[in-house]
């Protein structure tokens, strides 16, 4: 049965007549997509996000990067920024890289199938990044350069066609850094598939945020490859509010000894909304240590997945890992998923996970209420103490306001 | 004035009624006692009065000053000055106390049209109250009873009612889990509100926190009524002979 070579849907027939000219660089890319095609079902790393089905359209890809009219929610920011609209780089909207950081773009695209095979797995979406990305944009931060501002960078979609930007970073020895990657703009129909891949060196401190306030009716899959060196420190957030179907892949490996991650999401989600948080953390070397912690708020009828596998590779012993999901369903109709795995192959390693969903509290909303909030205040004062935790482990201060005041909008469009 | 009238009272289901026909009124500025065996009914009537939907009212009324409280919210009975102090306060991860206690106060402001009070304001009043209850203020800027032990849990709960000034105060066994330093403390906080206009309800299983926070009324309850009624002597009758006649003969 699993032989049988499936019909190709619409959507894969659109996609198929647009590589019909592809590049030979990137040609390999393709084939790799095609074999697998859109993802389904019964394959099991889409199990709950059914990209065949849900899917509706492919549209081509951007030629030329449109007029951005939208105002990103971190403009206040003092920061550096680099702008790719439509997937492409866009020099009016992005300011002069700061000293020990580099940025150019590099028209020819390595296959990914090689090169990055140690970061990225054979991932369909990422396979389709590969195949349809015109160029990508590379941020070289030197060794010992500590960045003082965070790097923004802003992937702003303006019409309702395809981008396929990649971003790939290197992080010298000894160098600190905060990119925020934020997704703005969109329409109804357009699609974004992103790829960063960032290579962390030996004593780095790396912080990244991947922020989507895409228009509700987008679709946005993204996803991001971390290699990491020795004694280093990676801090990962992930904050959705925006797009009508969403993934957010994360592929985190350790590969020098003494290091850390900390990686925590919070998506807020309502009416019809779907958002895929899908993370594998790699374990490949002994003596690190990995904590997890996805929460999801889910109004309406939306729908809520969490992946989670913590790895731990034979020999990787004194692995510390520890993922924990949250979710609080607000109306019946609403479906949170989660699957926590753990894979281990050593013998000395303390792993855990946890997930749980439910309802608010009752007694605790009676508490409050007892105290003098109305209801509509209780349980918004609960929810942003539920999403705050996810929050505030991002030492930026005016990153994290930013973020806590779009959840606050966001509870607050909910109990007008 | 509280004024509680054949109240009736069954489990959401109505499956187990717990209040049969209770009746009780306490007067402005007085101290009422209520003392009664294990399952007599006495935190159902508290959460009764404060309004948690787990409960069926299936006759009676509750006035507090000629109000209404069982056709109001929870919230809006905050607002019209009912106080209750949990048995066991609730811990809220996320929500500074600080935080919580300033939310509380002007939800209850606003709910009685009344401004809200400016920083400088709210922060004199929370400081000097902490400080009367021994209060250290980096409690108050941790998240809202957590990790706090039970005699610090009940302190922060005497501090809400110090800001929130009810005009009736309810302790839902203020008094367990506290050792007697920390009872005398809350004794002398929950004093220290006594006034000629603000009354207070005492549920508690034992004499001993009636010798600190001295009632002017000492009501026995058994199965879901009073059943007997008396000054503070009473307490030390309880004390002296336990709920046993009360139980056997309850309503006799």
């Amino acid at each position: 049965m699993s032989n049988i070579t499936p019909l190709k849907t619409e959507v894969e027939q659109a996609l198929i007549a647009q590589g019909a000219g592809i590049a030979p660089d990137r040609k390999a890319a393709f084939e790799r997509f095609l074999e697998s095609g859109l993802p389904h079902r019964r394959v099991e790393a889409y199990h709950y996000t059914d990209l065949r089905a849900l899917l509706k359209s492919a549209p081509p890809p951007a030629k030329a990067g449109g007029k951005v009219s939208v105002i990103s929610p971190l403009a206040d920011i003092d920061a550096d920024i680099i702008t790719l609209v439509d997937g492409r780089y866009e020099a009016s909207l992005s300011s002069t890289p700061p000293k020990g950081v580099s940025v150019k773009m590099a028209t020819t695209l390595a296959d990914d199938g090689s090169a990055q095979k140690s970061v990225l797995s054979s991932d369909p979406v990422i396979a389709l990044n590969a195949a349809f990305s015109d160029s990508a944009l590379d941020i070289a931060i030197d060794a010992k350069t500590e960045l003082v501002k965070p790097l923004i960078i802003r992937l702003v979609t303006t019409a309702a066609h395809a981008s396929y930007p990649r971003v790939r970073v290197t992080v010298g020895d000894h160098a600190k850094a905060f990119i925020v990657e934020s997704h703005e703009g969109g329409v109804a129909g357009a699609l974004i598939d992103s790829v960063l891949e960032v290579r962390m060196g030996d004593h780095v401190a790396f912080d990244h945020l991947r922020l989507n306030v895409t228009d509700r009716a987008a679709t946005v899959l993204t996803s991001f490859g971390g290699a990491m060196g020795k004694e280093s420190l990676y801090r990962g957030h992930n904050f959705v509010v925006g797009g009508a179907l969403s993934r957010h892949q994360i592929f985190f490996r350790f590969e020098g000894e003494q290091s850390k991650a900390e990686i925590s999401s919070a998506s807020l989600l309502n009416k019809k909304q779907h958002a895929d948080s899908t993370l594998v953390v790699d374990h490949a070397v002994p003596e690190c240590q990995s904590r997890e912690f996805f929460a999801h708020v889910l109004d309406d009828e939306s729908i809520g997945v969490f992946q989670g596998k913590i790895i731990v590779r034979p020999g990787a012993q004194q692995t510390d890992g520890k993922m924990m999901s949250r979710a609080i369903v607000l109306e019946d109709g609403a479906t949170m998923n989660n699957k926590p795995e753990l894979e281990i192959f050593a013998d000395d390693v303390a792993c855990g996970h946890g997930a749980t969903v439910g309802a608010l509290d009752e007694d605790l909303l009676f508490y409050l209420r007892a105290r003098g909030l109305p209801k509509a205040e209780a349980e918004a004062l609960m929810l942003q103490a539920f999403v705050g935790e996810a929050l505030e482990s991002i030492e930026h201060d005016g990153i994290r306001d930013v973020l806590e005041a779009l959840a606050e909008q966001w509870l607050k469009a909910r109990s007008a | 004035m509280l004024e509680i009238r054949n109240l009736h009272v069954a489990i959401e289901d109505g499956s187990k009624k717990i209040l049969n026909g209770l009746n009780l009124t306490i007067r402005d500025g007085e101290v009422a006692a209520i003392m009664g065996p294990n399952g007599s009914g006495k935190s159902t009537l508290s959460y009764v009065i404060a309004g948690k939907d787990d409960y069926e009212v299936l006759d009676g009324e509750i006035l507090l000053d000629g109000k209404n409280l069982l056709e109001m919210e929870p919230d809006a009975r905050a607002a019209a000055g009912v106080f209750l102090a949990f048995q066991y306060p609730l811990e809220i991860p996320g929500v500074a106390t600080m935080t919580f206690l300033k939310a509380a106060l002007n939800a209850q402001r606003k709910g009685r049209g009344e401004d809200e009070l400016t920083t400088p304001d709210f922060m004199k009043r929370v400081k000097a109250g902490a400080e009367k209850l021994g209060i250290p203020q980096d409690m108050l800027k941790r998240g809202l009873n957590v990790g706090f032990s039970g005699g610090e849990k009940k302190r922060m709960e005497i501090l809400q009612m110090a800001l929130l000034e009810p005009s009736i105060g309810i302790l839902d066994e203020t008094d367990s889990g506290l050792d007697i330093d920390a009872l005398k403390i809350v004794s002398e906080g929950v004093n220290a509100l006594r006034s000629a206009k603000r009354s207070f309800l005492v549920i508690t299983h034992y004499q001993r926190l009636l010798n600190y926070i001295v009632p002017d009324t000492v009501h026995v309850m058994s199965k879901g009524q009073i059943v007997r009624t008396g000054g503070k002597e009473l307490a030390f009758e309880l004390e002296a002979n336990g709920y046993a006649d009360y139980v056997t003969n309850a309503a006799a």
